[in-house]
């Protein structure tokens, strides 16, 4: 529970990557030297490198080196060399900068006409819809136009001129450059109204490494995608704008295709980018008061003494506190230490909550490290009954020791058995809060490794795990107990293959139901998903989301056993069952 | 998991009886339930019966704690008050420690107590006997051994050293690892 974190308020270095201004664009000589290098011109013919340009190639503000130059199958690159080499041929760039540009209006006004014409260098630019996307076109383009440059042979050379810094680390970039903005309020301007809602697929191989095209498409396709019928470009289907969406936002969120795909799935298209902003944000560093040892307002008086910042997290919680900023690191302060807090996440405790421990009761965490939730558990207890604390991971038990000390659990038991076989160690429990190991696709801000590690086959290994312990976790409750009876499953993923298909699995494998969480707010889990119909009281499982509840994802499921003995399955089930119980093995 | 011999008894509460004296009767007779010494893996853990019959259930290997941890029995048959204990010492205690907030931060990260940092005492404290360490706002910080009485301290210059450290709550930070 980031316990070691450094929870110090970190001073700003800078303005935030957000904000970082992009270097004003440098112009070569020689554009700016030509006959008539006008603004109009230039801008106009950048656009169309931004948004159109064979094979979604590397655009560049050099008419005269676009994509063209570079062969499908070259590799890109960028090399001052090249740069320096396309200086001599001064003149002969810059009356073919006004060529392109001239014919490209001319082929601008055609394009509103809906005819489409002539000229190698206006098709092969402007006009990428007419592609086929074939290498072979584009290629006979390139070679055509080869010789008029011969001396800048090979790429695009201004590469590193306005996007260069940025591209490198796949940094997020709203820039508001003034120069680059006034661009592309002309490119807007001056385009046609239907080129202003044009996309442009990029159909080759490479993708294009600047920022601001793809922000600019993500926005345009989003749009596009939410009014369809109206926006579409003719001949365009759904599943082309998805998918260049979806290449898009894994570029620019820095995400795998297939986490992408999966999250995109989950979240309503008006939604998606909110939600992707904010799971990159980290979120509001919250602590909990140990009522074992101390009450909120003591301990708020304390810390407010040693120049914390705090507030209530709010009114569901009595008591969780926000912490804003602080002048001493809260991680490590002597009301820590002594056990009067708990740094976790607001997320951490929904579950709990739901579970409602009662005092004198015999109480499962089955995965229990580092113990926030467990002591949490232990806490509403009040020291009575018995609480079996169980983590797998043996180095992760230890942070569990030290916890529970700290916090001062008296009625615990801490033990490091495989989850999956906690029903043959002890079985009987009033509740069990299970809180399973998942891809941690909610807490991408605490682990962004996660963007691009997890793929199929690891979500497909958590969800055969969860399963596992879900049954287990069932196995491990006593449906005739007095006063509870209860399991809570809780992830912090938002994938519904960890959530609302486990839950489907022991909703058929037992005698349990869904009863309503306790916690008043949420997004209903979902009841059909890609055409997959869960059982309707899904709706009572509960979702919660960064960009909408300002907490971590994470999916809260509470359900009551009703009878100590398993549904009577069908033959067909059971070999499904077997299947699954010997897929995914660990 | 097993109940201490006799010669475990006796270290153990000898070294309890430094800090908590004629209390150790308190944390034996319990009103709620009665409770017990267990050891486990060299370490002693203070629990009560009705948990302790529950742990019963698990193997020992995959047992990791139970209850409350007091200490541990060293390789040469010592036994040692692990911080965790101070939980159960902290109300009984016999000799206690007042820390001045300055020097607060001295203690938990493992130093002695100087004169200069010392608040107030408890009256009769005898020399080299258990104290447990408070801050001035009553927050147990952990425990030491007084290297001085009482009357010594106050006729000592500022700069001796009044408590030697023994465990502090700053190793719940410092060494997690090797807590229990």
């Amino acid at each position: 529970m980031g316990r070691k974190a450094n929870w110090s308020e970190k001073p700003k270095s800078g303005p935030g990557r957000k904000a970082r201004k992009q270097p004003a664009p440098s112009f070569p000589g020689m554009i700016g030297s030509g006959p008539g290098g006008g603004g109009g011109g230039i801008s106009k013919h950048r656009k169309k490198k931004q948004f159109g340009g064979p094979g979604g190639k590397k655009r560049s503000s050099y008419p005269q080196n676009d994509g063209r130059k570079l062969k499908p199958g070259q590799p890109y690159r960028k090399s001052n060399e090249s740069k320096k080499s396309s200086k001599p041929i001064d003149k002969k760039v810059t009356r073919n900068v006004r060529d392109a540009s001239d014919s490209e209006e001319d082929e601008e006004e055609k394009q509103v006409m809906g005819s489409n014409s002539e000229g190698d260098e206006g098709m092969s630019d402007n006009e990428p819809t007419m592609e086929t996307g074939s290498g072979s076109e584009d290629g006979s383009d390139d070679e055509a136009m080869q010789d008029d440059f011969s001396g800048s042979d090979g790429e695009a050379p201004d590469s590193g001129l306005e996007d260069g810094d940025q591209n490198g680390d796949g940094q997020k970039d709203e820039d508001k450059d003034d120069k680059l903005t006034k661009w592309h309020k002309l490119a807007n301007i001056n385009g046609s109204s239907d080129d202003a809602d044009k996309i442009d697929f990029p159909e080759g191989q490479e993708p294009t490494f600047d920022v601001q095209v793809v922000v600019d498409r993500i926005k345009d396709v989003i749009s596009t995608l939410l009014d369809f019928k109206t926006r579409r470009e003719e001949g365009r289907s759904r599943s082309e704008y998805i998918s260049l969406l979806t290449s898009d936002l894994c570029q620019y969120y820095g995400y795998n295709e297939y986490l992408m795909e999966r999250i995109m799935q989950v979240f309503p298209l008006g939604e998606l980018q909110d939600a992707l902003d904010a799971a990159d944000a980290p979120r509001p560093m919250t602590i909990r008061t140990n009522t074992l040892k101390c009450r909120r307002r003591e301990l708020a008086q304390a810390l407010i003494a040693r120049g914390v910042n705090l507030d209530p997290v709010g009114k569901w919680s009595k008591v969780g506190l926000v912490v804003y900023s602080s002048q001493v690191p809260v991680g490590a302060t002597p009301e820590y230490l002594a056990g009067h807090y708990m740094i976790q996440g607001a997320a951490s405790f929904l579950p709990v909550m739901a579970l409602g421990p009662q005092e004198n009761e015999r109480i499962l965490d089955m995965c229990a490290a580092p113990g926030g939730k467990s002591t949490h558990i232990a806490a509403l207890m009040k020291n009575t009954g018995t609480l079996l604390a169980n983590e797998f991971n043996k180095d992760r038990a230890k942070a569990l020791i030290g916890n529970f000390h700290r916090m001062g659990v008296k009625n615990s038991v801490i033990c490091s058995y495989d989850g999956r076989k906690l029903p043959e160690v002890m079985k009987g429990f009033d509740r069990v809060l299970l809180d399973a190991p998942c891809s941690g696709s909610g807490v991408i801000s605490k682990d962004s490794s996660t963007k691009t590690q997890r793929d199929a086959i690891d979500i497909q290994r958590t969800n055969t795990k969860q399963k596992e312990l879900i049954m287990a976790a069932i196995d491990c409750l006593d449906a005739t107990s007095q006063t509870g009876g209860y399991l809570v499953y809780s992830t912090c993923s938002i994938l519904p293959e960890e959530n609302e298909e486990v839950v489907a699995l022991a909703l058929r494998k037992r005698n349990v139901k869904l009863v309503p969480t306790g916690l008043d707010f949420g997004t209903p889990g979902f009841v059909n998903f890609q055409g997959k119909r869960f059982h309707p009281t899904m709706n009572l499982t509960r979702r919660f989301y960064p960009h909408s509840h300002n907490m971590d994802g994470f999916f809260v499921a509470k359900f009551k056993k009703f009878s100590n003995s398993n549904p009577v399955v069908k033959v067909d089930d059971e070999e499904e069952e077997e299947a699954e119980g010997s897929g995914e093995q660990e | 998991m097993r109940p201490l011999t006799e010669e475990e008894t006796r270290l153990f509460f000898e070294k309890l009886a430094k800090y908590i004296g004629e209390n150790i009767k308190v944390l034996i007779d319990r009103p709620d339930g009665p409770f017990c010494f267990r050891l486990h893996k060299e370490r002693v853990y203070y629990v009560s019966e009705e948990i302790m019959k529950k742990a019963g259930n698990i193997s020992r290997d995959n047992l990791v704690c139970l209850g409350t941890c007091l200490g541990k029995f060293t390789k040469t048959k010592k036994f040692r008050l692990h911080i965790t204990a101070l939980d159960y010492m902290a109300p009984y205690a016999q000799a206690k420690m007042w820390l001045k907030p300055n020097a607060e931060q001295q203690f938990l990260y493992g130093h002695n107590v100087m004169k200069s940092g010392l608040g107030r005492i408890s009256e009769n404290t005898v020399k080299y006997s258990g104290v447990v360490v408070y801050s001035m706002n009553d927050i147990p910080l952990g425990f030491g051994t007084a290297a001085k009485s009482t009357t010594e301290c106050r006729h000592t210059d500022p700069g001796t050293i009044v408590c030697f450290h023994q465990a502090d709550i700053g190793e719940y930070i410092r060494s997690e690892d090797t807590l229990t």
